[in-house]
């Protein structure tokens, strides 16, 4: 264990030696997760299995009910799965109270969603710093931080508005600059592009992909936005509840031929 | 760029620690902001415990000014009348917060997503409520007694009232301060009580149950 706990004081002191660790930051065995419908039972995950790589960009990819957003859930800690087990740099969620969870939830993973979910009546500094506070770090601490990610994010002068004040596309990029207030080693999206148009979609996906380099974080985002293949390292396409098939992205250029743009720095 | 996780040696969940508990006093700072910034909502939820309060005071203040002169049948209507508002008063208050916790179940999630214990989000509830509570309470105790005191002023002293009794009857400025007294805890408590309910379950539900619902 003690190899480990190094590993993951080194990434979070330092991101991007994290990204040449070959470790799995998430692994999911055999997830199993059943929702009660009335009197039927339907099965959103029936067997799916995924190691992710430090520092890796994946996408999630499936039609809607495919159970990726399920999926999601899961490996984010925000829901339980029926059956399997959910490793996050090789701690077992299942054997974790509520307190360790809320613990997992503030410091080791920063979550990104499709409508953004600011609070509506904190401006951007507040709700970037939010997890500082509810890591307990004082509040100057927590501003600065704060400050420094919405600077990052090309927000530094949009610290004082009300999420209501800024466009969908900059309320995005304030959820993005929380993701991170806490050095996370993974960054959860759901749908991050979905309420977006294409522009504002390509450059959030951009964004992304620049912190996902520059800062060393793991990024995955379920998604069924074409536009997010280019960047990503793998891509996962769900159905059914199963994982179809991965593919890594050099496969997915011979695949799909106009997706060649983006090139590796 | 702080560590965060530490690990503490011996810890065999890979510096996975138990999330810290804010103090109250951060508690409270949210709650208030929190009140602040949706004041105009604040006030729509605080209304439903002003009524409630008012007819509360307004009942006790009669029964007050009626004083010794309440014959045994009229006092057990008076009581009746308290026993009414009360449930008055529960009722409204109850609806007031399970509609602003509803409608928070989003807010909720997420503050949970970003590392919030379950127990901190009950606790800014129940602290907002209370604040609200109290406040409503205060207001719902002047009106209440203020319009039962201009309302027989209005209708003058009872014929049938014995020699020397005023429009105000027994009511003494002691008396007014005690239905404050009660007024206010059976405000800001029943507040509370109604919230907490509402408020464990939004916290207890896993977040991303909490994050799909729309209202």
């Amino acid at each position: 264990m003690a190899v480990t706990e190094e590993a993951i004081t080194n990434g979070a002191v330092n991101g991007p030696v994290r990204a040449t660790q070959t470790e799995y930051v998430v692994r999911a065995k055999d997830l199993i997760k059943e929702f009660q419908m009335g009197q039927e039972t339907t099965r959103a995950l029936n067997g799916v299995s995924l190691d992710i790589k430090r520092g890796e960009y994946i996408s999630i990819m499936g039609p809607s009910g495919s159970g990726k957003s399920t999926f999601f859930n899961m490996i984010g800690g925000l829901d339980k799965p029926n059956k399997g087990s959910v490793f996050i740099n090789d701690v077992d969620m299942a054997q974790l109270d509520a307190q360790e969870l809320a613990f997992l939830r503030c410091h080791t993973i920063g979550y990104i969603f499709q409508s953004y979910n600011l609070i509506p009546v904190m401006t951007a500094l507040e709700n970037v710093m939010l997890p500082t506070i509810f890591a307990g770090k004082p509040s100057e601490e927590g501003t600065a931080r704060a400050m420094e990610l919405l600077e990052i994010v090309g927000l530094g002068h949009r610290l004082h508005h009300k999420p209501s004040e800024l466009s969908g596309g900059q309320q995005q990029r304030v959820a993005i600059a929380r993701s991170l207030a806490n050095n996370p080693s993974i960054v959860l999206a759901d749908e991050p592009t979905g309420n977006l148009d294409l522009k504002t979609g390509t450059e959030i996906i951009a964004l992304m992909r620049k912190l996902n380099k520059e800062q060393g974080v793991t990024i995955i985002s379920a998604t069924h936005d074409h536009k997010m293949v280019d960047v990503s390292d793998r891509v996962v396409w769900i159905r059914d509840g199963r994982v179809d098939k991965i593919e890594n992205r050099e496969d997915i250029e011979v695949h799909i031929g106009s997706m060649g743009g983006e090139e590796e720095a | 760029m702080s560590v965060e996780a530490a690990p503490r040696p011996g810890a065999d969940k890979g510096g996975v620690k138990k999330q810290v508990e804010l103090p109250w006093s951060k508690a409270i700072d949210f709650a208030r902001k929190s009140i602040r910034i949706r004041f105009w909502r604040s006030m729509i939820t605080a209304g439903g415990i002003f009524l409630g309060i008012a007819f509360l005071a307004s009942v006790l203040t009669s029964r007050e000014i009626a004083g010794s002169t309440l014959d045994v049948k009229e006092a057990s209507r008076m009581n009746w009348l308290v026993i009414l508002s009360l449930v008055v008063c529960t009722v409204g208050i109850t609806n007031s917060m399970l509609m602003s916790v509803t409608e928070r179940f989003k807010e909720i999630g997420t503050m949970k997503c970003l590392g919030a214990l379950s127990q901190f989000v009950v606790r800014l509830f129940m602290i907002e409520a209370f604040f609200l509570g109290i406040i409503a309470s205060v207001l719902g105790w002047a009106v209440g007694t203020i319009l039962i005191v201009l309302l027989k002023l209005a209708s003058g002293v009872p014929d049938n009232a014995p020699a020397g009794t005023t429009a105000l009857g027994e009511l003494t400025m002691v008396k007014v301060l005690w239905i404050l007294v009660f007024c206010v805890p059976v405000g800001s408590i029943l507040t509370a009580v109604a919230t907490y309910i509402p408020a464990m379950r939004a916290a207890q539900i896993p977040p991303a149950a909490a994050l799909r619902v729309d209202v």
